[in-house]
């Protein structure tokens, strides 16, 4: 991590901004990810931002597994975040490719697919099928208490 | 003390960059607060911008490989430093600190289009295909919205009033003047002209903060933050604060050549409190209640009713209404 003062790091807890990228999962994940910003959950209060660019993100949010087709968008995407970055792999698909294990469509699951690119990868595990939004809100704030 | 010092002081600590960048980003704060409320959400905490802006700073740059380096990496500099130059005129000029020199109107109209060229040439030297999207609509909305934001501006110097039996305007294009000639005749905004040429103004001032109806620059959802999109860490940061220095600079704009600027009482200072947060809460409805414009929506909105409005202002004020 490059964020190495404590005072960065707790600016870095305070406004994690969100990148979602589906890896062609079946889309319950992706629902439940938007449900997080309704005004029931509304995670803006703790200053989770969604945000339309990998550049401007510091987690990623990774749903379904990764089928050969997104294999290397999803390589590129996590090297175009700006360090300090981390992952939240969201729903059963993500974390142990759920149903899609053995299939021939996939490349593996996200976990490994970041790892061939950056060894250093951080990322934490939500599963579910699909996971709560408390789940997933939970699992932000344990990566982030994690870091 | 050397005046060299002294317009240093002004630029970067009161009224320039420390300010601006303060009051900037609580008034970012109130916009995201007065948002959650109407969508029925709690919303962010209060520090949430500063946090913003300060992890932005803490992470890393990327260049990159396809972009023009140079013009990238200064371009957010040039943006923030225009935009504070603007700040700092605007409220030397509403809090009377000094006699603002004749023309500083004009200056400020330059300066405050000088950030939205910075967003353009980044994105056009980031050298992705939806930067040079974003750059091109933004290039085309700031075409846009000058031409009326200008006439509703002038309106202020050109409108008439009665004083004994003849005919004056204001006739000065200083801010510190325009504030003068309101303090006699009482605040443009309440004739037909001024209230008309504020609402254009508005509008326009919407615009040029790319707020929602015309944020088509940095639509999000379709090309991904357009202009923006490849600017990562302290050099975004940067952008945010340029916003930010708007933010501080465009109301305090409207309402020094409208709205009569700042009286310097304690119940002034709420007054002036109050009508800023009240054109906020203006942009913050206004944005919250409309969709999205295309670019020829936009275009036709300024170019059409828009500037059609402001010359209409511009009649009356010479008729003295």
């Amino acid at each position: 991590m490059a964020a190495s003062t404590p005072f960065l790091v707790r600016a870095l807890k305070k406004s994690p901004w969100v990148f979602h990228v589906g890896t062609s999962g079946c889309n319950n994940c992706d629902i439940e990810i938007a449900d997080c910003l309704t005004p029931r959950f509304d995670v803006e209060r703790f200053g989770i931002k969604l945000v339309g660019s990998p550049r401007h993100a510091d987690v990623m949010l990774i749903s379904g597994p990764v089928s050969r087709a997104c294999k290397e968008p999803l390589q590129q995407a996590w090297l175009e975040m700006p360090e300090p970055r981390a992952a939240v792999m969201v729903g059963s698909c993500a974390c142990s490719m759920g149903a899609y294990r053995d299939a021939y469509s996939v490349a593996g699951p996200p976990d490994k697919v970041l790892k061939e690119v950056d060894p250093d990868a951080k990322y934490i595990y939500v599963p579910g099928c699909p996971p709560k939004p408390e789940t997933i809100v939970m699992g932000v704030v344990k990566l982030l208490g994690a870091l | 003390m050397a005046p060299i010092a002294e317009w240093l002081f002004l630029f970067l600590i009161f009224p320039g960059l420390l300010f601006t960048v303060v009051v900037g980003l609580t008034l970012c704060w109130v916009d995201r607060k007065v948002t959650a409320l109407v969508q029925w959400r709690a919303g962010p905490p209060p520090g949430q911008p500063f946090w913003d802006v300060l992890k932005l700073m803490g992470k890393e740059v990327i260049v990159p490989a396809q972009a023009w380096a140079g013009g990238f990496l200064s371009l957010p500099f040039v943006g923030l430093a225009a935009a504070v130059l603007a700040g700092t005129f605007v409220w030397i000029a509403t809090t009377g600190m000094a006699p603002t020199p004749g023309g500083d109107l004009i200056v400020v109209i330059y300066l405050l289009a000088i950030p939205t060229l910075a967003v353009i040439l980044g994105g056009a030297a980031s050298g992705n295909p939806l930067g040079a999207v974003g750059s091109s609509r933004d290039m085309k909305l700031m075409l846009s919205y000058e031409l009326p934001f200008v006439i509703a501006l002038l309106v202020a110097v050109f409108q008439k009033h009665e004083i004994d039996g003849e005919m004056v305007a204001a006739g000065t294009l200083s801010l510190s003047g325009l504030m003068e000639f309101q303090g006699d005749v009482g605040s443009i905004l309440f004739r037909p002209s001024g209230a008309i040429a504020f609402l254009v103004a508005l509008l326009c001032a919407h615009a040029k903060l790319g707020f929602v109806p015309f944020d088509l620059a940095e639509a999000e959802c379709e090309i991904g933050e357009g202009a923006l999109l490849e600017y990562s860490g302290p050099l975004l940061g940067l952008f945010k604060l340029t916003q930010a220095v708007l933010l501080a600079t465009l109301p305090v704009l409207l309402v020094t050549v409208f709205w009569g600027g700042l009286d310097p009482t304690p119940l002034g200072v709420l007054a002036f409190i109050g009508k800023i947060v009240l054109i906020l809460v203006l942009f913050v409805l206004i944005k919250n209640t409309n969709p999205r414009v295309r670019i020829d929506q936009a275009m036709r909105f300024f170019w059409g009713p828009l500037t059609a409005l402001a010359l209409l202002a511009l009649v009356l004020a010479q008729l003295g209404l």
